[in-house]
């Protein structure tokens, strides 16, 4: 069974300046006795009274400002980071895509990176050897895989990246919003890969700025503030909430036929909600 | 239909800690069971260092031989010694040394360098202290080659004693994953660390007899238990003895297995309590 389920969870970053970080400091404070909140080291609450339960099928958009606590929150359902209070339980492999650049290896092939991408998200070598035709052709990398990544544009890792989680069929797939890099012909492909696989595959979280591909792929949302949860809820009503506008009035008809819904339903939606 | 499935929320667990022990080994058995991740990338890691060079990972072996034939014959005039005695002594001394150092001074930045990754990709902390002991290992194996080339020109004498040779490398390999483990957790937190450590290697390797023999001390009617104290001469005989086919002495046996399992259970300890704080900290 494949779920995420979070229980008042928070997340705290100790900051530790130049000052407070060295060793010297703990044990010189330690013998001059504590001066006032010198020796404290001072923290961030990047999380806050987090409560979720995901099951199969859930495809949630995640939205919120900058520094809002979306990639924390990614973060820690990945099992990156662990609740520093209060509970997280995720069961399934979980595959997550964060900022591209780093975590990859700039000195190393494509194909290399490939391959230690898939060892980290529990496959094996044979396995990702399998699927490698499969994610040269979807990332129409061609002859580029041979190539060590430092001579890789930006979009093309990100394509190298979404190549390797789509094609592993993960059971919980998180998407942070750096994968806006890519141009609008690969995006389609996207697109339909993603929506064949959140169809399959468990859990689908995604965090991104873009209404389109959060309406065409999410069903629920959630709106994270200051790290907390604002609102989570149906897709549209916590879109038109956080956007303060129904989102799917704007949306070309050509999107809405794509997505199944009706303006008009949509007009009732944001009536009811406001 | 698009309900929030908070609605069949379960209830919330009993409060479990991250401190657990259970967690900890699990940590560990998660770690080796992703074999072949560890593997390939301990493996990437000396590629990585001779990529585009011709002769690739054969220079580890060929810096090596260079240091200990220049030292084993400075060392062998400046103390008077039999350079087919003096220069063998010196390389087991080298090799295993190159080891030791290699897995305590990466191991206090086994986290630190891995930030990138430990941030993007789910993984147990013991997968990067099997990467850099497997590392250890591979680059021991480069370096390995030097005394087999030494004893086929000095045709040295070897006695069955050889064999022990087998359980001193897994005894070194247990203790530099417990070093790195220790070390890379205390060291994330505290950045002095590194550095303090970094210099201290540099006079701990005069301090241990590697290119003089401890025996020099007592001839020159000074103490033996200025090398004695040094946890590391122990590491360093229980494979020099047998590699050279000197005579097996259990004190320094004794001594190495009490420092692994003291090791171990400290840097276990550290694990439990810190195991999900290294990402907070990296």
């Amino acid at each position: 069974m494949v779920s995420i389920d979070v229980w008042n969870a928070a997340v705290d970053f100790p900051i530790f300046d130049a000052k407070s970080r060295s060793l010297k400091k703990a044990v010189l404070g330690k013998a001059g006795g504590k001066i006032g909140t010198d020796s404290k080291v001072p923290i961030i609450e990047a999380l806050h009274d987090i409560n979720l339960s995901f099951r199969h099928g859930d495809r949630v958009a995640l939205v919120g400002h900058n520094g809002a606590g979306k990639s924390t929150l990614l973060r820690l359902m990945s099992g990156i980071y662990e609740p520093t209070r209060g509970n997280a339980r995720v069961e399934g492999k979980v595959a997550p895509v964060f900022d591209l650049g780093v975590g990859m290896d700039p000195e190393i092939s494509g194909y290399e990176n490939i391959v230690i991408r898939g060892l980290f998200l529990g496959m094996n070598r044979t396995q990702m050897e399998k699927r490698m035709d499969d994610i040269a052709e979807f990332t129409e990398l061609g002859d580029y895989l041979s190539m060590p990544l430092r001579t890789y544009s930006t979009g093309m890792r990100v394509r190298l990246a979404l190549g390797v989680v789509t094609s592993i069929d993960p059971e919980i797939l998180i998407l942070d919003e750096g994968i806006g890099a890519v141009d609008v012909e690969f995006m389609e492909k996207v697109r339909a890969r993603l929506k064949n696989l959140v169809q399959r595959s468990g859990i689908l979280v995604f965090a991104s700025h873009s209404d389109e591909f959060l309406m065409e792929l999410c069903n629920t949302a959630i709106w994270m503030d200051k790290g907390g949860i604002v609102e989570q809820g149906p897709l549209r009503d916590v879109l038109t909430h956080y956007k303060g506008k129904d989102p799917f009035e704007n949306a070309s008809q050509e999107t809405l036929d794509r997505i199944g819904e009706t303006r008009s339903v949509a007009a009732s939606g944001s009536n009811e909600s406001t | 239909m698009q309900a929030t499935s908070t609605v069949e929320k379960p209830p919330a667990p009993p409060e479990s800690s991250s401190r657990t022990w259970r967690k900890a080994f699990n940590d560990i058995a998660a770690g080796t069971q992703q074999r072949q991740l560890w593997a390939h990338l301990g493996w990437q890691d000396i590629k990585q260092r001779y990529r585009r060079s011709v002769i690739g990972p054969l220079w580890i072996t060929i810096s090596m031989g260079m240091t200990v034939t220049a030292l084993g014959i400075l060392y062998s005039n400046l103390f008077g010694k039999n350079l087919g005695e003096h220069l063998p002594y010196l390389a087991v001394g080298f090799i295993m040394w190159g080891f030791i150092s290699g897995c305590i001074t990466d191991g206090t930045e086994v986290f630190i360098q891995n930030e990138g990754l430990m941030k993007q990709l789910p993984a147990p902390l013991s997968v990067h202290i099997l990467r850099l002991v497997w590392r250890q290992t591979l680059l021991f194996a480069h370096n390995l080659v030097i005394y087999f080339v030494v004893l086929a020109i000095f045709l040295m004498p070897i006695s069955w004693t050889v064999v022990m040779a087998i359980p001193a490398i897994v005894l070194m390999m247990a203790s530099g994953a417990w070093v790195a483990l220790l070390f890379g957790i205390v060291a994330t937190r505290f950045r002095d660390i590194p550095p303090v450590v970094g210099s201290l290697m540099q006079l701990i390797f005069f301090m241990t007899p590697i290119v003089w023999d401890a025996e020099i001390l007592e001839q020159k009617g000074g103490s033996m238990f200025i090398a004695k104290l040094n946890p590391l001469y122990h590491y360093i005989e229980i494979l020099r003895d047998p590699l050279l086919g000197e005579d097996i002495v259990l004190t320094n046996w004794i001594v190495v297995g009490a420092i692994t399992i003291v090791g171990w259970a400290l840097a276990l300890l550290v694990l439990r309590n810190y195991r999900a704080r290294v990402t907070y900290w990296v």
